[in-house]
């Protein structure tokens, strides 16, 4: 195992874990690392390390085995955690900010949550509403799992829960400002 | 013929869930000497006490056993029931059938055979119980308060406030301990030289203390209320009464020696005061480093001094004063780090230093002025890294044992640094946080959020490389091997007990834990008393505490003794041992084996026989003995006999149980 120097790794990466954590709101001082997160998280089952860990190697400047951490792709942003949380410490927005400086920095641990996170904003973008149907055809074609989940549209049509038809909103302007007002433009 | 009368406590169910009362009393009835047995839910409640009374009058029963819990729980409460009755209350005793019989027995038929056993025993003893009466001891109402630190000064300026005189003996110079020594304290961060400085000039000055500086307990006769104490006052070389303490002598003096005071980061004279606050406020002369003794030169000192105060021809003084009570606050000593941790370098690295020297560095009026930088050159640290449970929670090592402050002292240095050196960084290798302590969890909480990174686990190694030390660990919440270059590193070593609370235990016959830390009568109920009558601890004498936990339990040693000398005078206990001097053989191994000092050999003329013969017989001294029956046992001709525990007494229990 790897040795981490830790007044290499603070002089190094202690801007850019601070920035990316506020960026979040979320003070990483505060974290007293009781695991209440990890312990009631319904994902750590396919997690590589737990969502608690994400934070202390953060607080230890440890940014590069951030980076390679598949968890914060896994979060599923279900907020249990920080409904819990003593200290009031929102991970899951701390997760999505090290999702984007993780794919900033062309690193992308689990590819097919990028695909599907991409795809999925970008038809909001479109249509201000995801269309189910579409939305798996292009993440099958995206991610390469061609026949994922395919079995299940027949199904899913004949109850009327997928359809051929685009749905939308009226006003598509607006949820187009909003999404670029809080993304900066990424989705499109 | 005694008529003793038998009371049963159900205690509930506590006794009743486990011992057949019935078939009990059943079996009492049939005793020897047993003319009434009653049973009740709860003997020791107001109905039940009326019970016993009232029965005592009906039954006209001249002697009581109850059957209950330990008579450490109730004994008390039963004699004292038994004052305002015509039965004395020492024809007393109590048949432990809870902590002895039901507590630890599950098994009823078993349960019942014991407590049957046990209230035999106790009717076949209290059959011989003779009527004992307590006497009046006198008290010297004067207190002995042995160490200056702040537990010592608390107690002293608590009794002396409540009218009382009170003689403070410190060893050192000065009074102050190490309080005085520190920067800044938890959780408020008060200044700790302005909270202990003016305690310590109220010492100085109240009519009711009078300070003996650089001296020590050298011998202790008497008992409670009625203690002989010498104490050994040092030869200071200075004449006190005429001294100003203008401080000259140590200006001009040229002999410089590395200060205790300060940690050995500075130098002190030879003629000295330890610190400007110090109290008595007036210098004494370290004849060890004094070239007038070491060469027989010099004597600038003498030769300045306006007040004709330097005496080179002072010698050691032994007073002898009476006191009625003693407090005893000693307090620590942080344990000797370098001669066990190889791993930190053995105090060979002039940068790792423990954290009293780091008080010495932050404090505004030590050596650096409080600008904190390395021993070894002077420069600012930026990177720190303290390293908590330094031979504390180390049995292999240290102690087994949590000293207590450290935690926060440690938590309270990170603050400081950060505080103080915007851009440094901090590491704290801790094992758990313990800030138990009223506003301690947030005053660590801050710590925190000043930007200090707490990393759990040990430091394994430092070792220098180039200017820095390199201090390896694991941070154990992410299973990380890590490492910090620091530029010092701060040890939150333990605290041991003074080197003299061995003697001072001896003298007073104050016993010792493993740990050497004096031990309390009770630790949750006498926490102050101690096992010799009149003599009480305060502060890190009994143990590692905080500043607020010793004022605490000065002050409650102090009200103690206050309370002690608010009355006329003291109930002696009947329950001592007395010497038939006809059996005693003079042969002294009562002396040897008494804890208390109770017992002296006499020589006595005495007429046996029709002749006069000269012979030693044991004396026991009825204020000391506390009655703890080794003597008895130790007596090969059964001279000596425990009131309330006679031998007959005894017997008489072993036979009713086996015979």
């Amino acid at each position: 195992m790897d040795t981490i120097d830790l007044s290499a790794s603070r002089a190094k990466h202690k801007r850019s874990t601070e920035a990316v954590a506020s960026a979040a709101g979320v003070n990483l001082k505060d974290c007293y690392q009781c695991g209440k997160c990890s312990a009631g998280c319904p994902v750590t089952h396919a997690m590589d390390v737990m969502p608690r860990e994400v934070i202390r190697l953060m607080q230890l400047g440890a940014w590069d085995e951030v980076l390679d951490a598949k968890t914060p792709w896994l979060c599923a942003s279900c907020i249990t955690c920080v409904t819990r949380c003593p200290q009031d410490v929102d991970l899951p927005s701390l997760m999505e900010e090290v999702r984007r400086a993780s794919k900033a920095a062309g690193n992308r641990p689990v590819k097919e949550a990028d695909v599907f996170n991409d795809l999925f904003l970008k038809g909001i973008y479109q249509s201000g509403k995801s269309n189910e149907l579409y939305m798996m055809m292009k993440y099958n074609l995206a991610s390469g799992h061609l026949f994922q989940d395919m079995f299940n549209a027949p199904h899913l049509m004949l109850k009327g829960m997928v359809g051929f038809k685009v749905h939308g909103v009226k006003d598509k302007a607006d949820v187009r400002r909003i999404i670029d007002k809080c993304l900066g433009g990424e989705a499109s | 013929m005694s008529r003793i009368g038998v009371f049963l406590c159900h205690c509930g169910t506590n006794i009743a869930a486990t011992v057949d009362m019935t078939r009990l009393a059943e079996a009492t009835k049939e005793l020897p000497g047993v003319v009434y047995v009653e049973e009740n839910k709860y003997m020791c409640s107001e109905p039940g006490q009326q019970a016993v009374k009232q029965s005592i009058i009906d039954r006209g029963i001249d002697r009581i056993v109850i059957a209950s819990c330990s008579p450490r729980m109730h004994e008390l409460t039963f004699r004292k029931m038994l004052t305002d009755t015509s039965v004395n209350p020492y024809m007393l005793e109590i048949a432990n059938i809870r902590e002895q019989c039901s507590w630890v027995h599950k098994d009823k038929e078993a349960g019942t055979k014991k407590a049957i056993d046990l209230v035999r025993m106790a009717v076949a003893k209290v059959d011989r119980n003779a009527p004992l009466f307590t006497s009046e001891i006198p008290i010297t109402k004067r207190a002995l308060v042995i160490g200056g630190g702040i537990a010592g000064i608390q107690a002293a300026l608590d009794i002396a406030d409540a009218g009382f005189p009170v003689t403070l003996v410190e060893k050192e110079p000065s009074i102050g301990g190490k309080m005085v020594m520190l920067d800044k304290t938890f959780p408020t961060m008060d200044c700790s030289a302005c909270i202990c400085a003016p305690k310590m000039n109220d010492v100085g000055a109240h009519p009711n203390i009078e300070i003996m500086s650089l001296s020590e307990v050298e011998e202790v006769t008497g008992y409670v209320g009625n203690f002989t104490v010498t104490i050994r006052q040092k030869a200071k070389y200075i004449d006190y009464d005429l001294c100003t303490g203008c401080g000259l002598c140590e200006q001009k003096c040229p002999s410089k020696v590395t200060s205790e005071y300060e940690r050995g980061l500075a130098k002190r004279k030879a003629v000295y005061k330890p610190f400007a606050q110090a109290v008595p406020s007036k210098p004494i002369i370290d004849a060890k480093n004094c070239r007038k003794f070491t060469e027989d030169r010099c004597g600038v000192c003498e030769k300045l001094c306006t007040v004709n105060a330097i005496r080179f021809d002072d010698e050691d003084k032994l007073v002898t004063l009476e006191y009625g009570a003693v407090i005893i606050a000693t307090g620590y000593e942080l344990i000797d780090w370098t001669s066990l941790y190889g791993e930190y370098g053995a105090g060979a690295y002039p940068d790792v230093i423990d954290g009293l020297t780091f008080e010495r560095i932050i404090n505004a009026s030590g050596p650096t002025e409080g600008h904190i930088v390395r021993p070894s050159d002077g420069k600012e640290p930026k990177t720190v890294v303290m390293i908590k449970c330094v031979g504390s929670r180390d049995p292999h090592k240290g102690k087994a044992y949590c000293s207590r402050a450290c935690c926060m002292y440690g938590a309270k240095h990170a603050h400081q640094f950060l505080d103080k050196i915007a851009d440094g960084e901090c590491y704290v290798f801790y094992m758990d946080v313990r800030a138990m302590g009223k506003g301690y969890d947030e005053f660590y909480m801050n710590t925190l959020q000043d930007g200090a990174t707490y990393i759990r686990g040990r430091v394994a190694k430092i070792y220098p490389e180039g200017d820095k030390y390199i201090c390896i660990g694991e941070d154990t919440i992410s299973s990380k091997i890590v490492t910090v270059s620091a530029d010092l590193v701060v040890l939150d070593t333990a605290m041991e007990p003074q080197e003299s609370a061995d003697a001072i235990g001896r003298l007073f016959g104050v016993s010792r834990d493993l740990d050497g830390w004096l031990t309390e009568a009770h630790p949750k109920l006498r926490p102050v008393e101690t096992n010799t009558a009149g003599v009480y601890l305060a502060g890190t004498a009994q143990g590692p505490k905080d500043i607020p936990d010793c004022v605490a339990q000065a002050s409650a040693a102090a009200a103690k003794v206050i309370g002690m000398f608010c009355l006329k005078a003291l109930e002696s206990n009947p329950m001592i041992s007395v010497v038939d001097e006809i059996n005693c053989r003079g042969c002294g191994d009562c002396v040897d084996v008494c804890p208390y000092k109770a017992i002296a050999m006499e020589t006595v003329e005495r007429r046996e026989n029709s002749v006069w013969v000269t012979r030693d017989i044991a004396v026991i001294n009825s204020g000391l003995c506390q009655g703890c029956g080794a003597c008895t046992a130790s007596c090969k001709s059964s001279a000596l006999d425990l009131l309330g525990f006679t031998n007959e007494q005894i017997l008489q229990e072993v036979d009713a149980l086996c015979l």
